[in-house]
């Protein structure tokens, strides 16, 4: 049996920390994992964990992150809990094996150190890993911080694992940034993390001798399409509610509210970013300082929930506002950025059609700053007053050189 | 430790209950079935089993049926290993922790990979060795039908030299492949796995003996299976045992077993030697090699089975 940790009502832990925290509190029963920067930190720490009996489950050390995830769905299908962590190529190798874990129904959750895709190589962090994810039909949770990446990585176990969703989920954080920054962090207890996730619901393990389980069949043309969309049916209809349910009763537990679209300053906003991950407290730092200094009307709206895409929550949080800035941090390559499109589509369907604009910002890891913000922002109080676009509707902000801009 | 199966004779193993079901998709004389069949009688222990995408897994779990009356798992080509060596960690951790399900209790249940050739030899060599170095407590079993059957008969590295395949056909100026097979037996002896063996269909004796050795063994266990595949090969249907025992008799494929990495015991030697000649000449993918201009490909193969079962039989001398 594992030995309980103590812990300070506020430690001082960067983002991987409180992931790898989360997970040891889960008392997983498989790990299998392959160390990629900038995630590398979750599985050393969980393996320090085991070295110090603070965890008595099985610690597989694969070879390649497509092992790892293989390793995870044989270990989930088999019936217990299991968790994993990846970062940028890391997550590229497991791509793959990500749709078999969805497509099997297996409620494994994945550490995602979000970070730039090669080539150039690059280990700073963006968003194109979490984009690539977008399809794979998993959950992804995404945090702004050392707090919420603790949080979330603790509440994915519970959404996953619940017998109404069997999916696995994803819990994003941004690379260095929320990885590698140490931050205040309120952890619950052993005792209590524990019994918040509660035990592992066995449903279909491989292991009940008494009733053998296939996974993994052929469908072909005369089931695949009833498989696939009896799955999308149940994330679009199953997922939002099980989410807020999760949400309320761990703001119960800790205190700490969590929307499945936050929304800061937005109750009389005419201006908004919608962003990711750590971009979203930059930006509510100068909607803030916008509104004091010069009265303009600024929100922040951010997704907590990626997918299943939170179509009307978006559509509601942004239901009064003239101007959108949807900031990707991405590249396109070759299209309008994901969240520009998600959110477009969202808002073609509401009565109000604010003007919506695309930048492209932070790729590899690049600074985005509060002057970028309040550039941002000032552009969107253009474009609302003109009820147009004042400039092109998609737009690279923090790069070198000649500006780039489309459209 | 599991119980050991008695079996006394032919009749009585092939009326055993039956954990696979005959009523499968592969092609009539594949030796596929026949083999999986045979390992899986081989014992009484609960199974959990895996297979590569293949022949074998298309052919037995189209839904909404399955061939498979144990737990059996498939994600991918390359990564059947792994999927089973997980599933063997969440035993392993469940046990310690007391928390495996009830049906569990007073059993043991044995962890079983199966692969064709090109899953093994190729695409998924890399996830058998990272769980053979980890040292998972399961079996891998390549079907070994020495070409990508699966998607219509292309080369693999288990491909033997000279055989006409898809993507290395025999030609005017061609005679099929020209790449020698891949020792897979050699090199999962050298990650110093507990048992390593080569076993046919025909020798069902040979083969349930290695497989009940194998699931007594501790630690990761390679079979490499001989499966004589009347598509790709060429052969009539109901020739796949005749096939095999030319196979074993001309020692093209012998049998042997190599304990830790490095004990090699020769497990059958035929009686009376067939020539490769006659093993080659029943297949259709060497029938080319009869024609004047490759017949010396024949003699080659000759030399190059002579010598081989040579060096196997130093090294069962040597006893290192």
């Amino acid at each position: 049996m594992a030995e309980k940790m103590e812990l300070n009502e506020v430690e001082v832990w960067d983002g991987n920390m409180a992931a790898s925290q989360a997970l040891r509190q889960a008392q997983i029963d498989v790990v299998a994992a392959y160390p990629i920067t900038p995630s590398t930190p979750v599985v050393q720490n969980y393996g320090s964990f085991l070295a110090n009996g603070y965890i008595d489950g099985e610690f597989v050390m694969v070879e390649s992150e497509h092992a790892a995830m293989s390793g995870c769905v044989g270990a989930a299908a088999a019936g217990g809990r299991v968790a994993t962590a990846t970062s940028s190529q890391g997550f590229a190798l497991m791509a793959e094996v990500l749709y078999q874990a969805s497509g099997m129904r297996l409620p494994i959750v994945l550490v995602v150190v979000n970070r730039a895709l090669a080539a150039p190589l690059n280990v700073n962090g963006d968003h194109s890993d979490m984009y690539m994810g977008r399809d794979s039909g998993w959950i992804q949770l995404d945090a702004f911080n050392a707090q919420e990446a603790y949080d979330l990585t603790l509440m994915a176990f519970k959404i996953g694992e619940d017998p109404e969703i069997r999916l696995p989920v994803m819990s994003h954080q941004d690379g260095f940034i929320t990885s590698h920054t140490a931050e205040n962090v309120r952890p619950l207890s052993d005792d209590e993390a524990y019994e918040f996730i509660g035990e592992y619901p066995m449903v279909n393990a491989m292991l009940d001798l008494a009733k053998p389980v296939t996974y993994g069949v052929q469908t072909e043309e005369d089931w695949h399409f009833e498989h696939k969309a009896r799955q999308h049916h149940d994330l679009m209809t199953k997922v939002f509610g099980k989410v807020d349910e999760v949400f309320d009763a761990f703001e119960k537990k800790t205190g700490r509210k969590y929307n499945i679209v936050e929304k800061y300053d937005m109750d009389d906003a005419e201006v908004a970013i919608v962003a990711l991950g750590t971009t979203v407290d930059t930006a509510k730092y100068v909607a803030d300082n916008l509104r004091k200094t010069k009265g303009i009307k600024a929100g922040v709206v951010a997704p907590r929930l990626f997918r299943p895409w939170p179509h009307e929550q978006m559509m509601e949080a942004l239901s009064g506002v003239k101007a959108v800035a949807c900031l990707d941090r991405s590249s396109p390559n070759g299209a309008f950025g994901m969240l520009f499109n998600e959110v477009s589509a969202t808002m073609y369907q509401s009565d109000n059609h604010p003007v919506i604009t695309n930048y492209i910002y932070g790729l590899g890891g690049r600074d985005f700053t509060v002057e970028h913000a309040e550039e941002i922002y000032s552009e969107l109080v253009a474009n609302a007053e003109a009820g147009k676009p004042t400039t092109p509707l998609q737009q690279f902000i923090g790069l070198r050189g000649p500006k780039l801009s489309f459209y | 430790m599991s119980e050991i199966k008695k079996i006394k004779n032919l009749k009585e193993f092939s009326t055993s209950a039956d954990r696979f079901e005959g009523a499968n998709l592969l092609c009539p004389g594949c030796a596929h079935s026949i083999i999986v069949r045979e390992i899986l009688n081989a014992t009484h222990d609960p199974l959990i089993l895996g297979s590569a995408t293949g022949c074998l897994e298309v052919c037995t779990a189209v839904y909404p049926y399955t061939s498979w009356d144990n737990s059996w798992i498939h994600i991918g080509f390359e990564n059947a290993s792994t999927a089973v060596a997980g599933a063997e960690a969440m035993y392993k951790a469940r046990k310690r922790k007391g928390k495996l399900p009830a049906s569990c209790e007073g059993k043991t249940p044995k962890f079983v990979a199966f692969g064709g050739d090109g899953a093994t030899y190729d695409i998924g060599f890399q996830w058998i060795s990272g769980c053979f170095e980890r040292g998972h407590d399961m079996m891998y079993v390549c079907l070994d039908n020495e070409v990508y059957a699966n998607t219509g008969g292309q080369r693999s590295s288990s491909t033997p030299i000279g055989a006409s395949t898809v993507t290395t056909p025999a030609g005017r100026v061609s005679y099929g492949e020209k790449m020698m097979k891949k020792d897979i037996v050699g090199i999962m002896a050298a990650h110093g796995a507990p048992y390593v063996a080569q076993v046919a269909p025909n020798k069902w004796k040979d083969m349930v003996k290695k497989i009940q050795k194998g699931f007594q063994t501790e630690g990761p266990v390679f079979i490499n299976a001989m499966s004589a595949c009347t598509t790709e090969w060429k052969f009539a249907p109901d020739d796949t045992i005749a096939i095999s025992d030319l196979a074993t008799d001309s020692l093209v494929f012998p049998l042997y077993e190599i304990e830790n990495g490095t004990k090699l015991t020769i497990t059958y030697r035929p009686k009376n030697k067939v020539p490769v000649r006659d093993y080659l000449g029943a297949q259709g993918r060497f029938k080319h090699l009869f024609k004047p201009q490759y017949e010396y490909l024949i003699d080659e193969w000759q030399k190059m089975v002579d010598e081989r079962w040579e060096y196997l039989q130093r090294r069962e001398e040597a006893s290192v």
